[in-house]
């Protein structure tokens, strides 16, 4: 199944290129990557999104946290959150049919038309994987020319915080 | 505060650190280091013949003291030369340091001569690395990686710090920390105590326990408590490998080592065993044999001071993180308070089966090869020999291949840290450097290297490097002119066509070859002429000696497990199975 791993890290030279090296070294696949600093700078926060069974998802996590550069490591779909995904997709928009289903299509999926020219929409779109996976089929026909996800961001529902 | 350049405070810190001894080799980007080591005292610095194996003394110096080794070289092949050793520390929980020059700040990334990428490709292989950016930061990045090296699961720690940061003419203050402290890195000490608690209430309910004790307890110089605990319950104790000496050989409740090539009666007792105590020890493919097959009937306690080691390759029933001494110390005790005591007539039914099957196939109770005669000397004879000899005292340090497991076998360890092998990398070549390690930190101590001719020929150049520092190590070279290991599979597997494994008539005389470095060579061929230049070698203390000794070229180590089976599915010879 998913997972979707959530690591906070020293912002340190390197850190990054161990949690990379962690997953080809131990044969896991990382299917999405996000990472940036927090509002302490010292500090960065790390998404990753993987597959794998509860014995696979423990050793990840273990590994993670052996690392020294690792502050904290949580499996986020052990309980209840949020994920969301930015996505940015051009499409090929010069009829104006198409321009007008593209148009409603972006309001049902609640997304936004950031840039346009005589022949292109860009889109921006905010959610999690699925939606975005969805918006991706309904817009395919019409002419995609380029699309740029994220990657997976998330984060605990209720009280549970991830903090040093 | 005193003022010093990154090469003195580099120094100055590795003292500070309680170093004593640095094996390394200089070159370009380390010069500004080595001038610093030169101008001072304190740290003793050896040089060697080639990286790998300043990174391998630095390895035995640490497993025979427990101390953290260190070794220094220069950036690029010296770097890369290192790598091997790191490895091999790595994969046997090693604490070491290992300093690094590196290309000037300014160069970094411009394929500058003598540039690697030192932090990145070492990087699967350390525990931690640092690369040193500031003269300021040298002596707090020191004080880390000694911490990180020696705390948790102990492991080599690399420092690679440009030649710019040692610049001579640049002075910075001086200040060694006076405690390391890290938010991102706290190892956990104590095991949980209801889980401790559960663990003593499970081995004492055992009716056939066995306790497997891995390398571990060595690391954690655990074993007082060990045995404590085994003796107070009477249970059946065997090591792995890297575990050997944690448990006296000698003693009646050993079973002796398990695994591939472990005793019948090890392996046999944890295929029926209903608890398996695995402390130290991480389950390694080497031990188990097929994971499907492994001790079906057993309940696993399993101790470790790593949480990846636990329930990786089997799950645990009862899984304890934390240090073996801590945990052992708390289950003495918890142990003491406890009303129930081991069932004694099942103890007692138990040790009857395990003396059976002692009896039976034990390699203790029974020579289970033929005996040497005459010319055909077997090697499992020289390692006997060599334990008389040395009346099982000596350090000894082995290479890889089938010599390493005929001294694991028939050489009876009674204490921890002195038997010194590359259990987990299966390096060659880590046998002679790992003795120079060993013999600096016990001048006055037989050391052995027992080796063949394949793994002496890949670091045979220390021979100088132990002329050069006065290590009068003993050299068991077991000679059967072939990759001893490699023709064993071969024999087994692949219709004995001996690919590649054979040397022909290639091999060097190496009685003239150590003669040639000024020390002394032996040629042995003949079994009776064994114990008599065996103990004139040993006799002789303050020179190196190689013992060149041919043996029977056909000789294959048993038992051996059967690829895809259970623990005791087991070769007893060429004809023989379980």
């Amino acid at each position: 199944m998913k997972r979707i791993i959530s690591i906070l890290l020293e912002n340190e030279s390197g850190a990054l290129s161990r949690v990379v090296g962690l997953f080809s070294q131990r044969g896991y696949n990382i299917d999405t990557l996000t990472v940036a600093p927090t509002d302490d700078d010292t500090l960065s926060r790390l998404t990753l999104t993987t597959q794998g069974d509860d014995h696979m998802a423990e050793q990840i996590v273990k590994q993670l946290h052996k690392l020294i550069d690792t502050i904290k490591v949580v499996d986020l779909t052990v309980g209840s959150h949020i994920e969301r995904e930015l996505m940015l997709v051009k499409i090929k928009a010069t009829d104006n049919d198409i321009r007008t289903e593209l148009k409603s299509c972006v309001d049902i999926f609640r997304g936004h038309i950031i840039d346009v020219t005589p022949a292109t929409y860009t889109v921006q779109l905010a959610g999690d994987s699925e939606k975005l996976d969805a918006f991706i089929e309904a817009v395919r026909e019409m002419g995609i020319m380029e699309v740029v996800r994220s990657g997976v961001s998330g984060i605990s529902r209720g009280d549970k915080f991830l903090r040093v | 505060m005193e003022l010093l350049s990154g090469g003195e405070i580099l120094i100055r810190a590795l003292k500070d650190a309680g170093v004593k001894n640095v094996w390394g080799y200089p070159g370009g980007a380390a010069l500004h280091i080595y001038d610093a080591l030169y101008r001072q005292d304190d740290v003793y610095h050896l040089l060697v013949r080639h990286e790998q194996a300043a990174v391998h003394a630095a390895d035995g110096f640490s497993r025979a003291t427990g101390e953290v080794g260190t070794a220094l070289v220069t950036s690029g092949p010296g770097a890369t030369n290192a790598i091997t050793g790191i490895a091999t520390a790595f994969m046997d929980s090693i604490p070491m340091v290992v300093i690094s020059g590196q290309v000037p700040l300014t160069k970094i990334g411009q394929d500058a001569f003598q540039e690697t990428d030192m932090v990145g490709v070492s990087r699967p292989i350390v525990k931690h690395s640092f690369l040193v950016t500031r003269a300021e930061d040298i002596a707090e990045t020191i004080a880390k990686a000694y911490y990180i090296a020696a705390t948790g699961r102990p492991g080599p720690v690399v420092v690679d710090i440009p030649k710019d940061v040692t610049d001579p003419s640049h002075k910075v203050p001086y200040s060694y920390p006076s405690e390391v402290k890290m938010r991102s890195y706290q190892p956990t000490d104590k095991g949980h105590r209801g889980q401790i608690k559960r663990a003593v209430k499970t081995l004492v309910d055992a009716k056939r326990p066995v306790i497997y004790a891995g390398g571990g307890v060595v690391i954690d110089n655990a074993s007082e408590q060990l045995i404590a605990l085994a003796q107070a319950l009477n249970y059946p104790v065997t090591n792995t490998l890297m575990g050997l000496g944690c448990y006296p050989g000698t003693d009646r409740q050993y079973l002796g080592m398990l695994g591939m090539h472990g005793t019948f009666e090890a392996n046999t007792a944890m295929h029926h065993a209903d608890v398996i105590f695995a402390i130290g020890a991480r389950f390694d493919d080497r031990v188990t044999n097929d994971l499907e097959k492994f001790c079906p009937h057993a309940t696993i306690i399993h101790v470790d001071v790593d949480p990846t080691s636990v329930s990786k390759n089997i799950d645990a029933h009862i899984p304890i993180v934390g240090t073996c001494t801590s945990v052992l110390t708390e289950m003495l005790a918890i142990n003491k308070e406890l009303k129930t005591k081991p069932d004694a007539d099942a103890i007692a039914d138990w040790w009857t089966q395990l003396d059976q099957w002692r009896a039976d196939k034990g390699i203790y109770t029974a020579s289970r090869y033929e005996e040497s005669s005459g010319s055909c000397i077997k090697p499992q004879d020289v390692i006997k020999m060599l334990y008389k000899i040395t009346n099982g005292e000596a350090i000894v340090t082995s290479d890889v291949g089938q010599h390493q497991m005929f001294a694991a076998q028939y050489y009876l360890f009674d204490k921890p840290r002195t038997w010194i092998n590359s259990g987990g990398l299966g390096t060659m070549g880590f046998g002679l450097p790992a003795a120079m390690g060993c013999q600096l930190a016990f001048p006055d101590k037989d050391v052995a290297c027992v080796t063949g001719e394949g793994s002496i020929q890949m670091n045979i150049q220390e021979l100088s490097t132990c002329s050069q520092h006065k290590l009068p190590v003993k050299i068991i070279n077991l000679n059967n002119a072939a990759l001893g290991m490699v023709r064993q599979w071969q024999d087994m597997n692949y219709s004995s066509r001996y690919s590649e494994s054979v040397y022909e008539d290639s091999l060097p005389d190496f009685v003239k070859l150590a003669e040639s470095y000024g020390h002394v060579g032996m040629k042995i061929t003949h079994i009776d002429e064994l114990e008599e230049k065996m103990r004139k070698c040993f006799a002789m203390k303050d020179r190196v000696v190689f013992m060149d000794i041919d043996v029977d070229r056909s000789e294959h180590v048993y038992p051996m497990q059967m690829p895809g089976g259970s623990m005791r599915d087991l070769w007893l010879n060429k004809t023989e199975r379980t």
